[in-house]
């Protein structure tokens, strides 16, 4: 379980609630725009440790595999995770 | 079972949030509601994890969660565990996540009286050291010599003039149930308090150190090391307070240089050796005091 993205972006005024509540989780935007520079991660390389899972200020490293992987849709390139990796598994490669 | 990187929930529970790019708050956040679960109700103050978290439509918790009046977050807590409770359910954890200044100066008030209530909430301060949601504007936990646009640094005045409040003590003066300092620099440390806290009842607390790329200049990729550095360099430590004794829970073998740790934040970058020599001393005062009155102080 977390927020993911919806299809639906409330935008008139009938779709906005009357009371201060809605959904949880309800994402509509991205934050991939924000970054650089976006991590690479060497599966080679990749031993499992997830010290980089763990110190993402996004939660957007998650596990896979046995390994890790990266929602890039929400990274915003902090470069926390290639600080984290013991291994030298992760890059930093410039967005283009 | 401790909780680790391996064992710790794989759901994620505050994500897409629009917070900087290495902010040590978000992941406090994240980490302490990973901690937790599905069943926590979290409230949020004014400050920058509601402002990062609540943009409509854009709602990044996936557990219940509320904004707070900024002086409201225990008092909000405590009618959320009421409520709760007189409709009969009671799997779930009240937490609360505010500021170092909805925390230690705006919602002190309501924090003392849940606290003397003895309320069955968490409260978490994520301490970035100054008002950063606003545009970093000193609060009481900003510590001295930090640079910040309310205590700019001249000729004459080298940034804030005050030492940072001791909110944990201040709190642990209560005699509540459980209380305990962290740092996002040490993330095992501060998940398994979170947990442990959350098995209490009563009023529990937990203080953690939560660098702000932003307000401290630094870069983005250098939180979780500095939020460890801070500890190392002996000017925050790992502390827990339960039934009205102090416990040292991580004694640095040898303190890392405090110039060090100053020298690389653009918020301490105008000190002056002297300055230095000041926070240093006032330091070796604070472990002084920890040694005496800590249990483990004695490096056991």
């Amino acid at each position: 379980m977390k927020p993911y993205l919806r299809d639906k972006i409330p935008s008139v005024f009938d779709e906005i609630p009357a009371s201060p509540s809605y959904e949880a989780g309800y994402l509509v935007t991205k934050n991939s725009g924000w970054r650089n520079v976006k991590p690479v991660i060497d599966l080679g390389k990749c031993r499992g440790c997830l010290q980089c899972y763990l110190q993402c200020p996004d939660g957007v490293i998650f596990k896979r595999d046995g390994k890790v992987g990266i929602d890039y849709d929400f990274c915003k390139g902090c470069g926390i995770c290639r600080k984290a990796c013991k291994f030298g598994a992760v890059e930093m490669e410039a967005e283009k | 079972m401790a909780l680790n990187a391996k064992n710790l929930n794989e759901d994620e529970y505050f994500y897409g949030h629009k917070a900087c790019a290495g902010c040590g708050g978000s992941l406090a956040v994240r980490l302490a509601l990973k901690a937790l679960g599905e069943r926590s109700v979290a409230v949020l103050p004014a400050g920058c994890m509601s402002a990062v978290g609540f943009n409509f439509p854009q709602l990044c918790f996936s557990n219940n969660a509320i904004i707070s009046t900024f002086a409201g977050t225990a008092s909000m807590l405590t009618g959320i565990e009421a409520g709760l409770r007189a409709r009969g359910i009671t799997d779930f954890q009240a937490v609360g996540f505010a500021g170092d200044g909805g925390t230690a100066d705006i919602g002190l008030q309501a924090l003392s009286g849940t606290i003397d209530r003895n309320d069955d909430i968490l409260y978490i301060c994520y301490d970035n050291e100054a008002y950063m949601n606003t545009g970093i504007q000193k609060s009481s936990l900003t510590p001295f010599g930090a640079k910040t646009t309310t205590t700019p640094a001249g000729k004459n005045i080298r940034g804030n003039l005050r030492p940072k409040k001791n909110m944990f003590e201040i709190v642990a003066a209560h005699d509540i149930p459980y209380a305990a300092t962290a740092s996002v620099g040490y993330i095992n440390d501060f998940i398994n308090k979170v947990d442990k806290a959350s098995k209490i009842r009563g009023t529990k607390y937990i203080h953690i150190i939560a660098p702000c790329p932003t307000g401290w200049g630094i870069r983005t990729d250098e939180t979780v090391e500095i939020a460890k550095e801070v500890v190392d360099s002996g000017l925050w430590y790992l502390a827990e307070y339960e039934n009205g004794e102090f416990t040292l829970n991580y004694r640095p073998k040898e303190f890392t240089s405090v110039s060090d740790y100053l020298k690389k934040q653009g918020r301490f970058k105008h000190l002056t050796d002297e300055d230095i020599e000041i926070i240093e001393k006032s330091r070796n005062v604070k472990w002084e005091r920890i040694n005496k009155t800590f249990k483990n102080a004695g490096g056991k």
